[in-house]
């Protein structure tokens, strides 16, 4: 029908347009700019085309490569944390049949309230001297690393912030898959003389292999492009110990404003994401997305 | 009320999955053209060409002779009644049944004049101001109606009305979609899956499978004439039997040499077989049982099946061991299960058809 | 059998109590004198002052950058529903060349990571003198809002039963007016759904807020807060006291409603 393709078109182009000026304009302007030298401390120099000169800065220097290293510790580690605890609280929220609008409310909170809340709260709880895990590790008779001073000591306080926020996220997506199970399928298992443990491993898991694909691939592609805790709780510090790739970018961008060099950064990013997407749909994810089970 | 035409209708998808095979249909003027078949046939693909909720990959549709296949659904003046009855659930039974003319710009003291009119018809009235989602299942199914009726279509299109509704409301709804057929002398197309209902409702019978038309007839025509084995044991109940025979000439006509039974067939000297075998069709109500002694073949009773004024029978024919003869018998005095019996096969009532092609060759 | 269930509830509220601790902490904290907010930690708090309150609304003027976030996350939400209503109704129910297309690059730009159109969003809002205003931010946020709304609302309208739509056409009415009357009116709790969700995502965000403000008049409440400083020290009993103020519509919103909340985030699978 004709007009139904005209009414489709008439109807998606506004957003569409909104869409492609705001977000993909940008994406290749990046793309160019990247090619060029733009800084905008130093105009006198205008913004010459240096090819991948910005590229091979990147790679080469140390800084970079230790940005890399951090996102990367950092996305396993709050990956895995995150999808365990997901699973466990999903489970025992699963069996709860009163109270679950409180419960639900309770879940949800950490997660909807703004990442700088979450960053600053638990920098206050981790404060030195005197936050209230170092008084309570003292009362305890244990002695406290200086945590924000010391290079490895301050990503504790970042990954269970992180940890704190997205596993109730995780959680909400592995019950609504948790739900979506059909109980007879349990009964018939405890009949059949399966225990709890078993019902785990043989049912529940496997079933839940979609919506476990989904939030897996949703965290580790969030974990990547992570900046707001790190900026706010640590500065990326102390020096440059905690610094993840998207907070490096952002201070050659918007500090350092070498808007070609940023640029490249940001590619690599971006790169970085968009390979990972599409592996993960590839290889992982095409039976995730069309919620097949086996 | 209008006639409707399908003219060479193709309906293939993507996916290369075909719907329909140049299907050419015309549904008389004033007739309940009741399209039949099993699922997957292609019966509600057809309504809905109708209706131009999908188009044709190729072929026409006609409106009284006026070429719509190009005209979208809302411009065709069809009214259609969804299996799901698909109540606006937001609009109280009264909005449900006027917005098709609020579309149409009727004017509101007519709209009201017309909706009470319908709903008085259909016994709605009580419930005028209710949501349907307050409704059971045969109200909504009388909101459904009432919200076609009301516009005053050229057609009516139902996609399986009945299959949502208690088989005890069924019968009851039946006979009164037959009975508004007839006041209304609407130009209805009913789709079913359901041999009954096909057979009772419908001026003419359209039987499909896999998207082709096998036949298009009366009830009774296709009940006592059926253009081939698929139809043939599609209407009646319980199925009609069907032996591979062989057969040879004789004298008079032809020897049918079935498992475990051999018979005679006078007055079919003229009839042109191309294979050895020939399939030979009795329907159940058409064989009857007799003792051992005039019995054309014997066997054991399987399974019986009471059904309060008839007893279906499954009996094992001696030397016919894989398949039971379906016979319906007397509602008392049968044979037991185990119990030995005979059967007789009344000839006038026998098909043949065709062991390749499966189309009817006669029926005697 | 109940002991089981006693164990079961118990572990319940284990787990609840360790979420919202830290929560808690930080209420409670921000009613101790500052003074004390590193002194002996005690379970209830021993002095419950206003101070910090004062201070915010006071010296700092903690409204401001509250009525900053209301405007933009309500600009933002405003436009990312109306257009994207009619975006999402288009790819999920009509048949149109490229829609499959369109999806998939709706989806695909959900995926940018900010960093990487932070600097061409600069110079072009600097082109278009919008740093440090409203539009300014409004517009780089319909970069995720759209996207997200879009999604939401596509699964959403795929969930309409297709059949009412098509007994509206049957009953004669165009696909515009079948979209006003009939799906419209349907679709509200899926609007509502992504409405809030995307208000939620606009408060919280932080890297554009802080990329293109320049000064206090236009912050939003989390650069704000993350940029408090004390003239001799961290003011953490304001800042707690303006964590807390952020928090609460937030929580509010989740209170009033986590259901569509649940149920927004799980039909479209959407990222954190």
């Amino acid at each position: 029908m004709r007009s139904e393709e005209r009414l489709g078109w008439a109807l998606s182009l506004p957003g569409l347009a909104v869409i492609s000026a705001i977000a993909v304009f940008p994406i290749g302007w990046t793309a160019w700019e990247s090619l060029h030298v733009h800084d905008l401390r130093m105009p006198w120099l205008g913004r010459p085309f240096v090819g991948l000169a910005n590229y091979a800065e990147a790679l080469s220097s140390p800084r970079f490569w230790d940005a890399m290293a951090h996102t990367a510790v950092f996305t396993a580690v709050t990956v895995t944390v995150e999808l365990i605890g997901g699973l466990f609280l999903a489970l025992i929220v699963d069996r709860i049949s009163r109270g679950r609008d409180l419960v639900r409310t309770t879940v949800l909170l950490p997660w909807a309230i703004p990442t700088v809340v979450v960053a600053l709260v638990w920098r206050f709880l981790f404060e030195n001297p005197a936050g209230l895990v170092n008084a309570v590790l003292f009362r305890l008779g244990m002695s406290s690393p200086t945590w924000f001073a010391d290079a490895t000591a301050a990503w504790v306080p970042l990954m269970l912030a992180d940890a704190w926020k997205m596993t109730p996220f995780v959680a909400v997506l592995l019950l609504a898959g948790l739900q979506s199970i059909d109980r007879s399928l349990y009964e018939a298992a405890r009949i059949d003389g399966a225990g709890w443990g078993r019902q785990l491993t043989a049912l529940t898991l496997p079933l839940l292999r979609p919506a476990l694909l989904v939030a897996f691939i949703f965290r580790t592609l969030d974990a990547i492009r992570v900046f707001d805790v790190i900026y706010v709780m640590t500065g990326g510090g102390p020096g440059t110990a905690t610094e993840p790739i998207a907070l490096l970018t952002f201070s050659m961008l918007l500090q350092n404003l070498r808007f070609g060099f940023g640029a490249a950064l940001s590619m690599i990013v971006f790169a970085v994401t968009f390979v990972l997407a599409v592996v993960f749909i590839r290889v992982l994810g095409r039976d995730a997305l069309t919620g097949r089970v086996a | 009320m209008a006639s409707l035409t399908l003219e060479h209708v193709d309906k293939v998808y993507p996916n290369g999955h075909a719907a329909a095979r140049d299907l050419n249909l015309a549904v008389r003027h004033g007739e309940l053209l009741v399209l039949v078949g099993p699922s997957g046939s292609g019966k509600s693909t057809i309504l809905r060409l109708i209706a131009g909720l999908e188009r044709p990959t190729s072929g026409r549709i006609l409106i009284d002779d006026e070429d719509i296949t190009d005209v979208p659904p809302e411009r065709r003046d069809l009214a259609m009644v969804f299996q799901s009855y698909a109540l606006y659930p937001h609009k109280t039974v009264r909005e449900n049944l006027a917005f098709g003319l609020q579309v149409r710009r009727v004017a509101a003291a007519q709209i009201h004049e017309r909706v009470q009119r319908v709903a008085a018809t259909l016994g709605i009235e009580s419930f005028l101001d209710r949501k349907p989602a307050q409704l059971s299942g045969g109200q909504r199914q009388r909101v459904a109606l009432g919200r076609a009726i009301v516009r005053e279509p050229k057609a009516f299109l139902l996609d399986e009305p009945l299959s949502n509704l208690d088989p005890s409301l069924r019968v009851d709804t039946r006979t009164e979609l037959a009975l508004l057929h007839r006041r209304l002398g609407a130009t209805m197309v009913h789709v079913t899956h359901d041999q009954e209902e096909a057979m009772t409702l419908g001026t003419r019978v359209a039987v499909m499978r896999d998207g082709r038309l096998e036949q298009v007839g009366t009830p009774l025509e296709i009940f006592q004439r059926p253009g081939n084995v698929f139809v043939a044991t599609f209407f009646g109940s319980p199925a009609m039997n069907v032996w591979r025979c062989r057969w040879t000439r004789t004298a008079t006509g032809m020897r049918l040499t079935c498992p475990g039974l051999t018979f005679d067939l006078e007055g079919t000297r003229n009839l042109r077989l191309d294979q050895e075998e020939v399939l030979v069709g009795v329907r159940p109500h058409d064989i009857s049982l007799a003792p051992r002694g005039d019995a054309e073949a014997v066997g054991r009773v399987d399974i019986v099946e009471p059904l309060g004024a008839t007893t279906i029978l499954h009996i094992r024919i001696d030397g016919a061991s894989e398949r039971a003869v379906r016979v319906v018998g007397p509602a008392n005095g049968g044979p037991n299960v185990d119990g030995e019996v005979g059967i007789r096969i009344r000839r006038d009532r026998v098909y043949l058809f065709d062991e390749r092609t499966g189309v009817a060759v006669t029926q005697s | 059998m109940n002991v089981s269930r006693l164990l079961r509830v118990l572990g319940v509220v284990t787990v609840l109590a360790i979420l919202l601790f830290p929560l808690y902490w930080m209420v409670t904290s921000s009613f101790t004198p500052e003074a004390r907010i590193f002194g002996e930690p005690s379970v209830i708090p021993r002095t419950v002052v206003l101070d910090h309150y004062r201070a915010l609304f006071g010296g700092r003027d903690f409204w401001r950058p509250i009525r900053n976030s209301l405007v933009v996350a309500g600009a933002t939400t405003a436009v990312s529903v109306g257009l994207g209503v009619l975006c999402a109704y288009a790819l999920a129910r009509l048949q149109f060349r490229g829609k499959t297309v369109m999806l998939a690059f709706i989806l695909g730009v959900s995926m940018f990571p900010q960093i990487s159109i932070v600097s061409p969003l600069y110079l072009l809002l600097r082109e278009l003198r919008l740093i440090n205003t409203y539009p300014g931010l409004v517009l780089p946020y319909l970069t995720f809002a759209m996207p997200l709304t879009i999604w939401l609302l596509v699964g959403f309208f795929r969930q309409l039963p297709a059949e009412l739509e098509e007994a509206a056409l049957m009953d004669g009415a165009g696909r515009l007016r079948t979209l006003r009357e009939i799906i419209l009116p349907l679709a509200w709790p899926g609007l509502a759904t992504a409405a809030i969700l995307t208000f939620l995502y606009c408060w919280n965000e932080f890297l554009f807020a802080l990329s293109f403000t320049l000064g206090p008049e236009r912050y939003t409440v989390p650069v704000a807060i993350a940029l408090f400083r004390g003239q001799y020290q961290v003011p953490w009993g304001e800042i707690l006291a303006a964590a807390v103020v952020a928090t609460l519509p937030v929580a509010l919103l989740v209170l009033v409603a986590q259901r569509r909340i649940v149920a927004g985030l799980t039909a479209g699978a959407v990222k954190g």
